[in-house]
């Protein structure tokens, strides 16, 4: 089939996609008037039988726990997928002591102020992602966004130049080592209801006598913490696969 | 104009399908994919939204009328899970350039088999 | 609906067409950053914080890096050429 052809049955296939859409859009409520049954009672819910403030933490990490113990684990396996595609040849190519000639390349191609800057946001960010995951229950954020600002912080060091120094304190066994553990913490955390007698991933920790801080909410900031161990894991085990291709096999 | 939302969820899903199909590199293809994966988030945020509504956090307020939260969790993980499939994507584009040395999907085919 | 909901899904709609019309790779990573930061402008407006959080993490910083190292590896540039990912 030529691309001309290809056009023509996409374009006819998709217009009779966005008519049935158009259709169905039809059917919905008006935008701004959800009738949300379920949102109105995970809203009174949450607070008074969680004593977690941010409403949608606690449904991701308590109500709706076992759901993104699922997703987790599509972001375990897609993290170890990227790994295995990449590694498969890299052992035949990979250029004889190629690791301190790439990094000082880099090291050259960077100016001061380059370097100055990443180094100073390491630590802000640092913090900054630590308090998104613990405090994913009170406010706005938790495992998912502080595990990838985590995973920034790292790559700050990278892109201030120094490869090694990246190396050094992201090497491959500890990535591989705690992005197993977040996965496995979570499944864990689940196994550990049952064992006190209750149902799978049962929020089964004492809520705290105040709702609203860190303490508060049982489980929830338990799971909160695995979830950003393992996402900033995973992304960091992505970034050094692919630089390590980058830098260092022959094309 | 209630409907103008979803009108746009649904040209976002069309003009990332036409760039899918019309691609001639197979990051530019794995790219359109994000696009097509984020109209997605909006219908969900769309349909979960709530004229006068605020955002479902009670730190400072007292329960009154929010928009959806449960939308909002199923959004916020895949936003972050999806990013980690487009690497694997990626990864898997760099293997095939790695075998055939060309990123072009019709040149690809002729691999088949 | 009120002018500023008008307008951001709007520019969502113009942002998700820019980057598919864009055929370069490396201009479309660019494109498929200033997109994801005005889907997280318009989870803002639409009173989700929490997946504006999670979008701008990823458009910003994971995306673009990932995307470049892609390119760099698949243009068959080496590292000594210069220049960053």
């Amino acid at each position: 089939m030529t691309a001309r052809q290809r056009q023509v049955v996409f374009l006819v296939a998709m217009a009779g996609l966005a008519a049935l859409y158009l259709a169905a859009i039809g059917g919905l409520p008006g935008f701004g008037h959800y009738p949300g049954a379920y949102g109105d009672v995970v809203d009174s819910v949450g607070v008074a039988a969680r004593k977690a403030t941010d409403v949608v933490t606690a449904v991701n990490f308590d109500i709706r726990g076992f759901d993104t113990l699922g997703e987790e684990f599509i972001l375990f396996a897609a993290a170890t997928g990227v790994s295995v595609v990449l590694r498969a040849l890299r052992e035949e190519r990979e250029a004889p002591a190629p690791v301190e000639e790439a990094a000082r390349r880099r090291e050259r191609s960077r100016n001061a102020a380059v370097r100055v800057a990443c180094m100073c946001s390491v630590g802000p960010t640092v913090v900054v992602g630590w308090n998104i995951v613990s405090h994913g229950q009170v406010n706005p954020g938790g495992g998912f966004q502080g595990g990838v600002i985590l995973a920034t912080a790292v790559l700050l060091v990278y892109l201030g130049g120094q490869f090694l120094t990246f190396r050094r304190i992201s090497p491959a066994d500890l990535l591989d080592a705690a992005e197993g553990a977040g996965a496995a913490g979570f499944a864990l955390i689940g196994v550990g209801a049952l064992a006190v007698g209750s149902a799978y991933l049962a929020n089964v920790l004492p809520l705290g006598p105040s709702r609203g801080v860190v303490d508060s909410s049982g489980t929830i900031a338990l799971i909160s913490f695995v979830v950003g161990v393992e996402v900033a894991a995973s992304m960091l085990v992505i970034v050094s696969e692919l630089l390590e291709q980058t830098l260092l096999v022959k094309p | 104009m209630t409907w103008y939302p979803f009108v746009v969820v649904v040209w976002v899903l069309a003009v990332g399908l036409y760039g899918i199909v019309t691609s001639r590199h197979l990051v530019h293809q794995i790219l359109c994919l994000a696009v097509v994966q984020s109209s997605t988030y909006l219908l969900l945020l769309a349909v979960g939204y709530r004229t006068g509504g605020v955002a479902p956090y009670f730190s400072d307020i007292p329960p009154s009328r929010t928009v959806d939260p449960v939308v909002a969790a199923l959004c916020l993980t895949d936003v972050v899970v999806e990013a980690t499939v487009t690497a694997l994507l990626l990864a898997i584009a760099i293997q095939a350039h790695k075998r055939f040395g060309t990123l072009d999907p019709d040149e690809l085919r002729q691999f088949r088999g | 609906m009120t002018p500023l909901l008008a307008v951001v899904f709007t520019l969502a709609g113009l942002g998700a067409t820019a980057v598919v019309t864009t055929r370069q790779p490396s201009r479309q990573v660019v494109m498929l950053s200033i997109y994801g930061l005005v889907l997280a402008v318009l989870f803002f407006v639409v009173q989700q914080p929490d997946v504006a959080l999670s979008q701008f993490t990823v458009g910003a910083v994971v995306l673009p890096i990932v995307v470049m190292l892609t390119l760099r590896k698949v243009s068959g540039n080496r590292p000594e050429d210069g220049g960053g990912p």
